[in-house]
């Protein structure tokens, strides 16, 4: 036998290369499970096996290159109900980091979040508030934040006080695939570039979907989000977000929202049973001293969109005199009509579209409703997010 | 009985003549130390007695934790100095160490429940957590962290009972994080600068430089200090670890070091990024003239996991902290902008 051919051998025998922990259920889940996190190597995997695992403090993994798999999202069941401390369940603060196949029920704060972690896999992971909507229930299921390259497939998250899957200050991000059901906001990509929101289920949260772009943080939107193919279906759990976050203000019943993104493409989805509207766009509206905010959504497009009914209950303020006006109902599409052209509204949906025509900041008071159909445009060049393959592989 | 009787009087001539020595090479070796005593920053460690060039100091406003008691010690090795500097941590020589026992007084006497380093190490600092034993002669490593239940009176002489968290080692690195690696948040000159501490490192040979216009931030309870200084001491020394551009908390916007002027990044009319139930149902970080309308009274007069801040190693509300913070925000005009 050649002298190489041993050496490989000895390499892929050795336990650094693929060197797996398992951690069971049982007595002391805290400190084992964390200290397994703690101790792995970069390139391992800590497996969680089945059953339920009550933990008393917040989890985080530190150490790059890890996965961490559990034996499916019914079987393995990371509870927090008796969490005493940290702002979340899981935080993951290193790179390549894979986590699929488990779940993180009734964290006190956040459920997993990632910060500036990049190129992060969730894959097929739930997370839930189990006693339903509520204020008290913690605001993120899944949170990646100030990361790039993000992929989030089949993941479940429910009853989150403030967004199910939220990406913020974000750049190269791929939600798939996934379901958001009884959050307030069903999947929310705030501050971020290079969005793909595609194939998701996001049904009876109070807003399905929302693109933002907020004035005073760290980071700008960089613009470019997609929200294509999804189903945004019977949004109407009645908004539960405790007052003062940004997502206390959307009205029940609200399909898509845009708020003072750029370069946004909502296409081919399907939209019904949203009281509000199916799809929104709307400037920024509250006061605010940063200068370089552009408080103004620019170049969006609503194109090849199914759209069911809609605008049935209206839930914003307004909403009821408005549809009373316009007949009873509201149109599948609203546009505060903020900034005027500028904003570079087109798409080929045929469904009517309501304009508000408001001026920035303006009362609700001040609205000259109009209904019209949107503006014909030659579309934008749509983008596809290309993930390192490494990313795609772990998702198989 | 040869050896036996060098051993006896190397052991004599140690307690006659030179210090105890620390052990360096478990400062700066590869290896994770099992037990705090192997260390030898302690010629008597229950006694706390300091082996050579490990002194003791603590800060002029310090980080609230659940009303423990700290002793802090700082170890620099021979023949090297910190490097002094106005704004930022001491530049600390490899081979250091910064020794934090936390406690509470137990029939009169400080007992001490855990211990934690900083470990000044060839490729950056190490954080690591030692949990004393029931005997209280030695710490063991804890990797994981755990929870100790503890009773204590408050300065108010409440009586308390806790679930005292001794944090994980990445929790270490939570608050000891900036861009991402692990830095000392105290050893600067504004919080040693009191007390001849400086001086007494000067002298030690343990710092390079002392010059006569140092800073000195506001001792948080001086009641004849300007409130506003007080407060922005308190607020930085218990925050702004997270809460700064580079730390756990940079996406919040939200930046509390003391040298910050922007008024809406210091929380004055700025709406909350991420804070969900913390928020409390309130609209501002700080609303002027209004704490009950202040998201950051209602999260530091909060336990909840979730809403309280810090996030970290508080389990009881700091009412005499919240007061100051209440006087300050209450102190803030109404129609005020800026400050």
């Amino acid at each position: 036998m050649p002298r190489h051919w041993t050496l490989a051998a000895l390499i892929a025998a050795s336990p650094a290369a693929a060197q797996t922990v398992t951690v069971e259920a049982g007595p002391d889940a805290q400190e084992r499970l964390q200290a397994a996190l703690i101790e792995a190597k970069p390139g391992s995997t800590v497996r969680i096996g089945p059953g339920r695992f009550e933990l008393t403090d917040g989890l985080s993994l530190d150490v790059n290159r890890v996965t961490v798999r559990g034996a499916g999202p019914d079987k393995t069941v990371l509870s927090f109900k008796g969490q005493l401390g940290a702002g979340e369940g899981l935080l993951v603060t290193s790179d390549d980091v894979v986590l699929r196949d488990f779940a993180v029920e009734d964290s006190k704060g956040d459920g997993i979040k990632s910060k500036g972690a990049d190129r992060i896999v969730y894959k097929n992971v739930r997370v839930e508030w189990t006693r339903g909507p509520k204020p008290t229930n913690g605001a993120y299921g899944v949170y990646p934040v100030e990361s790039s390259d993000i992929l989030i497939d089949g993941v479940t998250v429910k009853g989150a006080s403030d967004a199910g899957i939220y990406v913020g200050q974000s750049e190269r991000i791929v939600v798939r695939n996934s379901t958001a059901m009884f959050n307030v906001a069903g999947i929310e990509i705030e501050n971020s570039g290079y969005a793909e929101v595609t194939g998701n289920l996001v049904t009876h949260n109070t807003g399905g979907i929302l693109v933002f772009d907020l004035p005073a943080l760290p980071r700008r939107g960089a613009g470019h989000v997609a929200v294509r193919h999804n189903r945004v279906i019977d949004n109407d759990t009645p908004n539960f977000a405790p007052a003062g976050n940004i997502v206390a203000t959307v009205p029940t019943g609200t399909g898509v929202l845009v708020m003072a993104e750029n370069d946004v493409d909502v296409v081919a989805n399907e939209l019904s049973g949203n009281g509000t509207a199916n799809i929104m766009i709307v400037a920024y509206r509250q006061p605010f001293e940063d200068k370089a905010y552009d408080p103004y959504p620019r170049h969006v497009q609503i194109s090849d969109n199914k759209h069911g009914r809609a605008g049935f209950a209206p839930a914003m303020p307004g909403g009821a005199e408005l549809a009373k006006a316009l007949g009873g109902t509201l149109p599948p599409i609203f546009w505060d009509g903020t900034g005027g052209d500028q904003v570079k509204l087109i798409g080929t949906d045929k469904a009517p579209l309501l304009t508000l025509n408001l001026a920035l900041g303006a009362g609700i008071d001040t609205a000259r409703p109009q209904v019209g159909k949107l503006t014909q445009g030659v579309p934008t060049a749509s983008f596809v997010n290309r993930l390192p393959s490494a990313m795609e592989a772990a998702a198989q | 009985m040869k050896a036996l009787l060098g051993a006896v009087a190397l052991f004599v001539a140690a307690l006659a003549g030179r210090p105890a020595e620390v052990n360096d090479a478990a400062i700066t070796g590869d290896a994770l130390p099992a037990k705090l005593s192997d260390y030898r920053f302690f010629a008597d460690l229950a006694g706390e007695t300091p082996a050579a060039r490990v002194i003791p100091y603590d800060l002029e406003t310090p980080l609230f934790s659940d009303y423990a008691g700290k002793h802090r010690f700082l170890y620099v090795p021979e023949g090297h100095e910190a490097r002094y500097d106005a704004e930022a941590a001491f530049d600390l020589p490899p081979g250091s160490a910064i020794i934090k026992t936390f406690g509470y007084p137990q029939a009169g006497k400080f007992r001490p429940i855990e211990t934690r380093l900083l470990l000044r190490r060839a490729s950056g600092w190490v954080a690591l957590p030692y949990v004393w034993n029931a005997e209280g002669n030695d710490a063991l490593l804890r990797r994981a962290g755990t929870r100790i239940p503890v009773t204590f009176t408050d300065p108010s002489g409440v009586t308390r009972r806790i679930s005292y968290a001794v944090p994980n080692q990445n929790q270490c690195k939570d608050c000891h994080a900036l861009s991402g690696a692990i830095a000392p948040i105290g050893v600067k000159a504004r919080y040693l600068n009191h007390g001849g501490q400086l001086e007494k490192l000067l002298a030690a040979g343990m710092l390079d430089r002392l010059p006569a216009d140092a800073p000195r931030v506001a001792r948080w309870d001086d009641a004849r200090a300007p409130i506003e200084a007080r407060a922005r001491a308190y607020l930085e020394i218990n925050c702004a670890h997270c809460h700064n551009p580079a730390g756990a908390a940079s996406n919040s916007g939200l930046f509390l070091e003391l040298g910050r002027t922007d008024p809406v990044a210091l929380g004055v009319r700025k709406r909350p990024v991420a804070a969900g139930r913390g928020s409390g149902g309130r609209d501002f970080a700080i609303q002027p003239g209004e704490p009950d309308a202040s998201i950051l009274l209602y999260r530091m007069e909060s336990t909840e996991p979730g809403v309280a801040m810090p996030e970290l190693g508080r389990a009881t509300v700091h009412k005499e902290g919240a007061a100051l913070m209440r006087a300050w925000i209450e102190s803030m005009p109404k129609t005020a902008q800026a400050r």
